[in-house]
């Protein structure tokens, strides 16, 4: 997060569609942070003579099938839906940039048994790796997050490298060791900052990504579990009302999770060309 | 070329036995009994029962005396029994690949086409607002998860219109086509932005290359230049692309098969996962991990026949 | 057979143009050189021949082959021209084949509204065969990275030849080559010039080579012609500052025992502008006029023309 306060000012020099994502994803953090106030009602508030209501002023995005307000859960979703992506990628980052660079410091051996292992997990989609894990350990949102956090590992092994075989041929890194540094303290010190700004412009990139998976589970029942107002559990439970011709519940987080996906990926690509990502 | 196929296949049966490895491996991670684990971990097992499981994957001798056993037993097609369904996976899965299958290829079918087609148009018109809108809408329709995607249009096309049937796979080829169409689109939808990027990227390279130039000099007409000189060189990557988000899609039906109630291979595995049936969701993790590492090998093959420069350069290394 | 007649072309966005009035005739089997540094305009005459400017350019004059205006024609038109009238030659000839397609594909391509596919292939072998490579039938399903430059080169001429062109444009065609290879090469070209009676026009940055294979040497400098002549004569008495610099350049096997002398400065881009010769900034002789004095050619002594305002202007 140390790129934020460098990016945002120069957010307004960019084209209006880098602005307009910026502005709606900054209005999806402040709903999310201040969802219990600006919420009309409780996410989890059952009103059953309210079932399946249009858009009215009293309910501005509708009801479900329980009659719960759709404003408020999607208020209350944008919590689950925004952090869960963001802790999954730093877990996939700890493990990720660990292996990197412990693979690119090493070298021999140690970045032999790194590389093949990432070779290994390339070769299966990461989603029947993270399938086997929920139908193991059972589903659930913390099982999810980690599973899917190791998933997206072997990618961000696998660019840490390539980014850190770089950095460590510089000439400082020399300079520490002939002062006599150990190995661990000059990649700890000194080369993972000087790679923290383009690890984290390919972190942003996966933002997309790590949301649409997380989604995904949950809609499929292994992710966030009732009475949870997760978006990807929202469109699940709203999709049965469909066939009454009520599109409001499915369609409402549905297109929530699009345009945040849009959104970000609009700013994540225009972030990383400006933290020197490779791509 | 035969050795390099050679280690190729030999590289694909090393990758499908860790899978399977892992696959089977997997209940040993479990918490509890593997037995109980295996026989779907309901309270009410009988000691009987139980007995029958620990028969059955032979519990009692060692790791891997076990999961050789249970290879072997997955190679014969014998995958055990469904605790859910009560009946043998193996009929189960031949019951539901069909529909999965189906619907893979006409996704697979319907990116090709609009991806590919998109992704050429793109670059023959570089810099023109076509081109803009291209690469504008593909982003987009690849910010949409497929169950989005799904949802949306059986909504609109579906219960709105009425065009299309929202759930069930159809009797006959026609009825098939009928069914499919719209999870085959939603699946699809994902899968334009990165084939329509790919395909625009290589073209635009291989049109700039000095013997388009020759062959245009050559006084050849557009379109052959274009299609023998500038797309013929492009495919290779294209391809390969393909097969990968191909791959890919056995995986994705997983979602796509739920959104529409498709009874095929997909929708099996969230329901064993549910219904805490392990013998079908191994069976089914095995059948997709399998089809993935051979789709993507067979694109590797394929690979030498459209650019002889890797033939060349394979049997270099 | 060949006359370009004032060739203006102008870039939009460049500061001069890309061929200042360029005029260049070749008679049937003739061998013209266009001699000059990279960016004199070589090239861009050599594919205005095709009309193949760069996109975007406005050209002036006339490309006549044979009569016909190359500037001026249909699109139909124009590709008659290319596969028919002129062959062109380029340097790199592993750039300028097809990798993923067969070396047999590339000739039987051009031969092909001709012929049917049988008799294209059986013309493809006697083509190779001509052109001097081993082997024929089996070059034709080998890949272009199966084959070395020089064969490869051999490949290209045997194609260009394949459509029975009256001018053959060979644009640095030996430079990616070795010298014996370059030998070798020049000499097929030269052997094909004397029995189909081609036009050649042979563009090159060496002055050497141009004076060994040439009837008539152009020298070009910032998309200009700053003298043209006999090849012996130019060799005996450069007549232009920049003739003289390109001769005074390669080191001489004579036993003068001078080392190269290289031309001062850079050759100029297409960002430069003069307001007048072109060459006066890098020249030894340029006086204060020549910074406002546009080049004219002026008729030398021995026949051919010199665009100097140091040489003496004598009445042709």
């Amino acid at each position: 997060m140390t790129a934020l306060p460098a990016v945002l000012p120069a957010v307004s020099r960019r084209p209006a569609g880098v602005v307009a994502a910026a502005v709606v994803l900054a209005a999806m953090a402040v709903a999310a942070i201040a969802a219990p106030l600006l919420a009309p009602y409780e996410p989890d508030a059952i009103d059953l003579s309210a079932s399946l209501a249009g858009t009215s002023g009293t309910h501005l995005l509708g009801t479900d099938a329980s009659g719960q307000d759709l404003l408020s859960r999607l208020l209350y979703g944008a919590r689950t839906s925004l952090v869960a992506p963001v802790v999954l990628l730093a877990v996939a980052a700890m493990i990720g940039v660990s292996l990197g660079l412990l693979a690119a410091w090493h070298g021999g051996w140690v970045d032999t048994v790194v590389s093949r292992l990432t070779d290994v997990m390339y070769a299966f989609p990461g989603l029947l790796f993270v399938v086997l894990i929920i139908a193991v350990f059972g589903g659930g949102m913390t099982t999810s997050v980690l599973a899917l956090g190791l998933a997206f590992a072997p990618t961000v092994a696998k660019y840490t490298r390539s980014v850190a075989r770089a950095e460590i041929v510089k000439s400082y890194v020399d300079a520490y060791r002939v002062q006599g540094m150990g190995g661990f303290r000059i990649c700890c010190g000194y080369v993972a900052p000087n790679l923290a700004r383009s690890v984290v412009g390919y972190l942003v990139v996966l933002f997309g990504e790590a949301l649409m998976s997380l989604a995904t589970l949950s809609y499929l029942g292994f992710g966030a579990q009732p009475p949870s107002s997760d978006w990807g559990l929202m469109v699940q439970q709203g999709q049965a009302s469909i066939v009454l011709g009520a599109l409001l519940p499915a369609l409402v987080p549905g297109v929530a999770i699009a345009v945040v996906v849009v959104s970000f990926n609009v700013v994540g690509v225009w972030a990383a060309d400006r933290l020197g990502t490779r791509r | 070329m035969f050795p390099a196929a050679g280690r190729q296949v030999a590289g694909l049966l090393a990758t499908l036995v860790v899978a399977s490895f892992v696959i089977f491996g997997a209940v040993y991670a479990a918490p509890g009994d593997p037995a109980v684990f295996l026989a779907g971990g309901r309270d009410d097992l009988t000691p009987e029962r139980l007995a029958v499981v620990r028969e059955q994957y032979h519990l009692d001798e060692p790791f891997l005396a076990q999961y050789l056993h249970w290879l072997g037993n997955c190679l014969r097609l014998d995958l055990g029994r469904s605790f859910q369904y009560n009946d043998e996976v193996v009929d189960l899965l031949a019951a539901r690949v069909p529909t999965t299958l189906a619907l893979v290829a006409y996704a697979t079918v319907l990116f090709v086409l609009f991806g590919v087609g998109a992704g050429v148009l793109g670059a023959l018109r570089r810099g023109t607002w076509a081109d803009s809108v291209l690469i504008g809408g593909t982003t987009l329709s690849a910010s949409v998860p497929s169950f989005v995607a799904g949802i949306g249009l059986a909504a609109i096309f579906g219960v709105q219109l009425g065009w299309f049937p929202v759930t069930g796979s159809g009797e006959g080829f026609a009825g098939t086509l009928h069914h499919l169409t719209l999870p085959a689109v939603s699946m699809a939808l994902g899968a334009l932005a990165v084939i329509s990027r790919v395909t625009r990227q290589t073209v635009v390279e291989a049109a700039g290359a000095d013997h388009v130039l020759v062959a245009r000099a050559s006084g050849f007409p557009e379109r052959q230049v274009v299609a023998r000189h500038v797309l013929r060189n492009a495919l290779a990557p294209i391809i390969t692309m393909c097969g990968l988000v191909t791959a890919g899609m056995l995986a994705g039906t997983v979602a796509v098969e739920t959104v529409f109630g498709l009874s095929g291979v997909g929708s099996l595995l969230v329901g064993a996962i549910n219904g805490h049936d392990f013998p079908v969701a191994q069976a089914v993790l095995l059948l997709m991990v399998t089809g993935y590492i051979v789709i993507t090998t067979a694109v590797d093959l394929a690979h030498p026949l459209l650019d002889a420069r890797v033939k060349t350069a394979r049997r270099v290394a | 057979m060949l006359d370009i007649e004032n060739l203006t072309v102008h870039l939009p966005g460049a500061a001069r143009p890309l061929l200042a009035s360029v005029s260049l005739s070749i008679r049937p089997g003739e061998v013209v050189g266009l001699v000059g540094e990279s960016g004199s305009g070589k090239s861009t005459t050599a594919k205005a021949v095709l009309g193949l400017l760069p996109s975007g350019a406005v050209a002036h004059g006339r490309v006549l082959l044979d009569g016909a205006d190359v500037l001026t024609m249909s699109p139909a038109d124009l590709r008659a021209h290319r596969r028919h009238s002129v062959a062109m030659i380029h340097q790199d000839p592993r750039a300028a084949l097809n990798p993923v397609r067969r070396v047999g594909d590339f000739l039987v391509e051009r031969l092909m509204p001709v012929h049917d596919k049988r008799s294209a292939r059986a013309r493809a072998v006697e083509l190779l065969d001509a052109v001097g490579l081993s082997d024929p039938a089996r070059r034709l399903r080998q890949y272009p990275h199966e084959l070395s430059g020089g064969m490869l080169q051999r490949v290209v001429i045997a194609g260009a030849l394949a459509t029975r062109p009256r001018l053959l444009l060979a644009d640095e065609a030996t430079s990616a080559l070795d010298v014996t290879t370059q030998a070798e090469i020049l000499s097929l070209l030269d052997r094909l010039r004397t029995e189909h009676g081609l036009g050649l026009l042979l563009i090159t940055h060496d002055l050497h080579l141009a004076a060994a294979m040439c009837d008539r040497v152009q020298v070009m400098y910032a998309g200009g012609t700053v003298e043209q002549q006999e090849a012996s004569e130019l060799f005996r008495s450069p007549a232009h500052p920049y003739t003289r610099g390109l001769l005074d350049c390669s080191p001489s096997l004579d036993a003068t025992g001078l080392p190269p002398h290289p031309i001062p400065g850079q050759p100029p881009s297409l960002a430069d502008e003069f307001p007048g010769c072109p060459f006066a900034p890098r020249c030894p002789l340029a006086s204060a006029d020549c910074e406002s004095w546009t080049p004219v050619p002026a008729a030398l002594p021995g026949g051919g023309t010199a665009a100097c305002l140091q040489i003496p202007v004598r009445s042709a």
